[in-house]
């Protein structure tokens, strides 16, 4: 939590007031007891009506005061922590940008959301709390402390015995109680875990008659978070009891000993009233320090997931001296000796890759589930760095450019098919900021997507929703291949991404793409040999290794690999056409 | 309204009911809480008393003051006894209510007809078991803990000061409820200002969503100046939002503590002067002393009962949709003396089935299917023309609404459920694995199973190779719903789950849709061995991999149209051989 106190730089002031006023506050509230001693040791006692009105009117002014001074200190309060939680969900946006692939990987996308939205709230609203009322009880307890000793040191004495154990009852318990609520908490989920599973998993459950076994495992799980809920239950339940006894001890102390000093003369029978006040004081400002120390474990172990993602550096960098992009006429892009792990990976992804690619060739590279074909894709794109090797894009080291140079020459359009919520202008322009409605159109047409978006309501304006959900899976596809294109890129890939395309149009696709983008260098990833077989090379690629290179007819006749493919998905007299 | 108030209250009822199996503990709960409440409240009244007895200077009397300290610590050490029983029982019943009836909706879960399952999105059932029992638990402790107990508070409050004083009493009685007022008048207020802050937050969640969520892409486009600056701009507007939300919310407090101010400064100022006036109406310095503090303490019960109601509400609300899920109606249960089948020699008999989801849309018509033990079927059929329908009319997830299936001559409705399913081998598309090691997985049906066992199960099913590679083998423990793994790898481990056991019969939905077409053809052997002998039933896309069928089935709208082998199909020039031949054509 510390570590985040500089997002509240811009706001010392504020940081400072809010608190300030809040013990003025207290101040005021600490003052009332005295008052009342007064009123009633001078204005009762002595029979003095005017007094008690003059007394009266003073506890009436120390209470707008303490408004006053209260509604200072909540404004300046939620001033400071809501500007804190604005430059820090900046700062942290901006982090999350600059990570690589590897770095989502280790985080998850998923959890980099709960991280900057609800994790991000706990830790303003614990700010908020400790601007407001973190300094107020202490405040209180000492502050009540102090007022007893002015008002008897002998019975002040008996403060100092109580308050400390006042304070270790609550902190006792409390330490008791958090791992054990952490605990419930986890039995929670695990209810939860099992009720969707039960849910997601009916078909196969009924299927195999494990409906009792699963019942059974669940009740368990349920009778488990009870003995828990009960155990947690008792500790805490035990907190007012012992406060309580523990300050009406300290109270039956207070009068026994005051009497005395009365007895003495030397302390008045209102000012007794005011320490057995100044008592309950005590015990309510240590109940309120325990509310807030619960809701602020909460708000530290927000900020410590937050401080993890903070912690998370890009490993994906610019190099100070990046080389500016330009074109070369005879390699567009070549692998030399690349292999790759990834992070926190046993085997390698990609082992020993080998290959050459002249401007304007389309290459197709196919392999089973896990052969590596995406890997090599964002190498290319240096989404991450190789762990061997080198990826030369127009004869240049991809990490001699600077990573936003190096992607405008490509177009990718990944396996997922992702849109965002915006007009479908919005969605093309993500491609080229600048880019015209011809341009947009251009590509639409390449891409196979005029014609349904021509017959969308409002056509480039028609909104799409959020992840595109109001198109079909093949349109979304459609979209995204014209996204890439809008940029007229240099190179375009295509992971795996007519999967959603009937063979139709597919068909139709490859074609366009090969009549209107001269010179553009295709990379298409797929499953399909259909898609491919045409392709000036293909790469194939088993477990990570390069099984063979070469064009349909020459890997079909030397590469076992690239044959079976082939075999399973066409017929015999097909695969010799 | 009055429709709403009533199914409120039954809903009420039916708290109730399921409260009454802790009745004894409950009484046992109300009587402590009477006990803690007139003890709590007991102890202002013996300090002012205490106090009383110092008057000043030479004027304190210890005889009197002692026997009453005496009673003091007597009285908190019965307070803080029931206190402390009365914290536990309330814990003890609210827990075991929520408990029984969490494990009553889900082993209604259980019996309930897959038709409701399909029909209800997860979500919405699975926020009915874990969240509204959860607030139902939170309302039912915050009831019995702090509604009883308030209440019984301000009862006792009042008796306590009107026995002590008439006319103060009226005053703490007419001043105290002001605050509330105040409290509500704030949060009026405040509630636009939370909703403009709610909506902005909406707001910057969908967008976090969309773009950290698909920080890839944003990447891949160099999108992230653009997503910065759109980011920054809901987050300055949230700034604003926020700092009057914040700020207006957190008003109620020392507003409500200023109006506690005021009370008390006129119980101060009203008592002072009848103190001084002396006669019938006059009261002591301790008194006053115990009616500043019921006047500190008089608001605090108000304050917590009106957070208590809402918590209610909500409670109830919550119940009300825990008590339509238990209301929904179970399958028809087993046939008392239903059939168990063992062994299936596999004869499989369709007559005259009809199905429809929805009445106004009969899916199934007339299907007629004859099927002899080891027979291999394959169904296809364009998307929807009711090939799965098929499977789960077979499995008995769904009950035929026309005409019959039997298995072995006996209908599937005379034979208990348990007894058909576990005659059949399912593989369906959608891969389920639950959170737990791989070997746990495989061995779902046979939890006794050797590890020589799956791992023969594994390499039947091809899937020993990359579970080899994993960290752990096949101990590696699996994320929910195998997170962890690709689709593919799932849908492997769902074949040797199946391997595992080899029932008499097979089914197999769409069971190598994910994995890529070599390994496919190397499992296809696998699945041969494994139907020899087998009746089984086959649905999938790719025409490959069921021409080695005994019968094709192809199925439009409902119907079986055409019905043979791949050869005579091809033959017949029908709808089959158009898809099969349609396919070729694009393909090459």
């Amino acid at each position: 939590m510390l570590k985040l106190a500089r997002y509240l730089r811009h706001y010392k002031k504020e940081s400072v007031i809010g608190p300030l006023f809040k013990m003025l506050e207290a101040f005021f509230e600490l003052l009332v007891p005295i008052v009342m001693a007064k009123m009633i040791d001078i204005g009762i006692a002595q029979n003095d009506k005017s007094y008690i009105f003059k007394c009266a009117m003073i506890l009436v002014l120390f209470g707008v005061l303490g408004l006053a001074c209260s509604l200072t200190a909540q404004f300046f309060a939620a001033k400071a922590s809501v500007g804190f939680g604005t430059e820090l969900r900046d700062d942290l946006f901006a982090h999350m940008n600059r990570f690589s692939y590897a770095e989502l990987d280790k985080a998850g996308t998923s959890t980099l959301v709960t991280r900057i939205t609800s994790d991000m709230n706990q830790v303003q609203s614990g700010v908020n709390m400790i601007l407001r009322l973190f300094l107020r009880s202490p405040f209180i307890v000492i502050g009540a402390l102090v007022a007893a000793f002015l008002v008897n040191v002998k019975v002040a004495l008996i403060f100092v015995v109580a308050a400390p154990v006042l304070a270790l009852i609550i902190y006792g318990i409390m330490v008791l109680t958090i791992p054990m609520y952490a605990k419930a908490q986890k039995a929670l989920d695990k209810i939860l875990l099992g009720t969707r599973e039960g849910l997601n998993g009916a078909r196969v459950i009924r299927a195999f008659g494990r409906q009792q076994d699963e019942t059974k495992e669940f009740c368990d799980d349920c009778e488990h978070l009870l003995a828990l809920q009960n155990r947690v239950g008792r500790v805490s339940v035990a907190m007012n009891p012992l406060t309580y006894i523990v300050v009406n001890l300290a109270i039956a102390a207070i009068i026994l000993q005051g009497g005395h000093q009365v007895d003495a003369g030397i302390l008045t029978q209102g000012e007794v009233i005011a320490l057995v006040n100044y008592m309950t004081q005590i015990l309510n400002a240590l109940v309120a320090l325990q509310v807030l120390i619960v809701s602020f474990t909460k708000a530290v172990a927000s900020a410590h997931r937050i401080n993890e993602v903070l912690a998370l550096s890009p490993t994906v960098l610019d190099k100070e001296n990046t080389i500016p992009a330009k074109n070369s006429s005879d390699t567009k892009v070549s692998f030399e000796k690349v292999s790759f792990v990834y992070p926190g990976a046993k085997e390698e992804a990609l082992t020993d890759i080998d290959f050459t690619v002249k401007p304007g060739q389309t290459i197709g590279i196919i392999g089973g589930t896990g052969s590596g074909k995406s890997t090599l894709m964002n190498l290319i794109l240096r989404f991450y760095d190789t762990t061997k090797g080198t990826v030369f894009v127009d004869g240049v080291d991809v990490r001699d450019y600077a990573q936003n140079e190096l992607r405008n020459k490509i177009g990718v359009v990944p396996q997922k098919a992702v849109l965002f919520s915006g007009s479908i202008r919005d969605n093309m322009r993500w491609g080229k900021e600048d880019a015209t409605d011809e341009e947009i159109y251009a590509a639409l047409e390449i891409a196979q997507a005029r014609d349904f978006v021509d017959a969308k309501e409002g056509k480039l304006d028609f909104m799409l929703n959020q992840g595109g959900k109001n198109l079909s899976g093949g349109q979304r596809q459609r979209l995204t291949i014209a996204r890439a294109l809008v940029r007229k890129p240099e190179i375009l890939i295509l992971d795996d991404s007519a999967s959603a395309l009937d063979m139709a149009t597919d068909a139709a696709l490859r074609k366009a793409l090969k009549e209107k983008t001269k010179g553009m260098t295709v990379f298409m990833v797929s499953q399909r040999t259909t898609t491919i077989r045409n392709a000036d090379q293909i790469i194939v690629l088993e477990d990570g290794d390069i099984a063979g290179i070469g064009t349909h007819t020459e890997l079909f006749e030397k590469c076992e690999v690239y044959r079976e493919i082939c075999l399973s998905q066409l017929s015999a007299e097909e695969v010799g056409a | 309204m009055s429709k709403e108030k009533k199914a409120s209250g039954d809903t009420l009822k039916r708290v109730l009911v399921l409260i009454r199996s802790q009745l004894p503990l409950l009484v046992l709960s109300l009587v402590f809480a009477v006990i803690t409440v007139i003890t709590t409240l007991y102890t202002p009244v013996l300090i002012g008393n205490a106090i009383d007895h110092i008057i000043a200077a030479g004027k304190v009397d210890f005889e009197a003051i002692r026997p009453i300290l005496v009673k003091l610590l007597i009285v908190v050490g019965i307070m803080a006894v029931s206190g402390w029983i009365m914290g536990m029982l309330n814990n003890k019943i609210a827990y075991r209510v929520v408990c029984d009836l969490r494990e009553r909706v889900y082993s209604h879960l259980q019996v309930l007809p897959l038709s409701y399952l399909d029909s209800h999105p997860n979500g919405d059932t699975l926020s009915r078991v874990v969240t509204d029992i959860d607030q139902l638990s939170d309302g039912l402790l915050m009831g019995f803990s702090q509604l009883f107990t308030g209440v019984v508070t301000i009862v006792a409050t009042l008796g306590f000061m009107v026995s002590i004083h008439v006319q103060i009493a009226l005053l703490v009685v007419v001043l105290t409820p002001v605050s509330l007022f105040v409290a509500a008048f704030i949060a009026k207020r405040t509630y636009s200002f939370f909703r403009a802050q709610s909506l902005v937050r909406a707001e910057m969640t969908s967008l976090v969503e969309e773009l950290v969520g698909n920080q890839r892409v944003v990447t891949a486009f160099g999108y992230e100046e653009r997503a910065k600056s759109r980011f920054t701009d809901v987050n300055h507007r949230l700034q604003g939002v926020s700092i009057k939300a914040i700020f207006f919310s957190s008003l109620t407090n020392p507003c409500t503590r200023f109006v506690n101010g005021l009370v008390y400064a006129g119980v101060g100022v009203f008592g002072a002067f009848l103190a001084l006036g002396g006669g019938a109406a006059a009261i002591t310095v301790g008194q006053l002393s115990c009616f500043l503090s019921y006047a500190n303490q008089y608001t605090k019960p108000f304050n917590e009962i009106s957070s208590v109601i809402t918590e209610l509400q909500n409670a109830l609300a919550s119940a009300k949709r825990v008590f339509e899920l238990l209301d929904e109606p179970e399958q028809t249960p087993d046939a008392e003396n239903a059939r168990v089948l063992t062994d299936a020699e596999g004869n499989v008999v369709l007559s005259h089935v009809a199905f429809s989801y929805v009445p106004e849309h009969p899916l199934l018509k007339d299907v007629n299917l004859s099927v002899k033990p080891g027979q291999r079927i394959a169904i296809v059929g364009p998307t929807g023309c009711g090939k799965t329908t098929l499977i789960n009319l077979l499995m008995r997830f769904y009950d035929v609404k026309g005409g019959s299936i039997s298995v072995d001559g006996t209908d599937v409705r005379d034979m208990t459920r348990a007894s058909l399913r576990a005659n059949i081998g399912m593989v369906l598309q959608e891969t389920w694995l639950k959170s737990g090691t791989i070997a746990e997985n495989i061995a779902y049906v046979k939890p006794d199973a050797t590890i020589e066992e799956i791992e023969a199960a594994a390499k039947a099913s091809h899937a020993h190779n990359f579970i080899r590679r994993m960290k752990e083998g096949y101990q590696t423990v699996i994320a929910e719903d195998g997170g962890n793994l690709s689709q593919g790898q799932k849908q492997l481990l769902c074949i040797a789950r199946v391997m595992l056991c080899l029932p008499p019969m097979l089914i197999l939905d769409e069971a190598t849709s994910s994995i890529d077409t070599r390994t496919e053809v190397k499992i296809q052997s696998a699945f041969h061995k494994m139907m020899q002998g087998r009746t089984s039933f086959i649905v999938a896309h790719r025409l490959s991999t069921i021409r080695e069928a005994d019968v094709i089935l192809v199925m439009k709208d409902g119907d079986i149209i055409e019905q043979g082998t791949h050869e005579e199909l091809l033959e017949a020039g029908g709808f089959y051989s158009k898809l099969y031949h349609s396919k070729d054509a694009q393909e090459a």
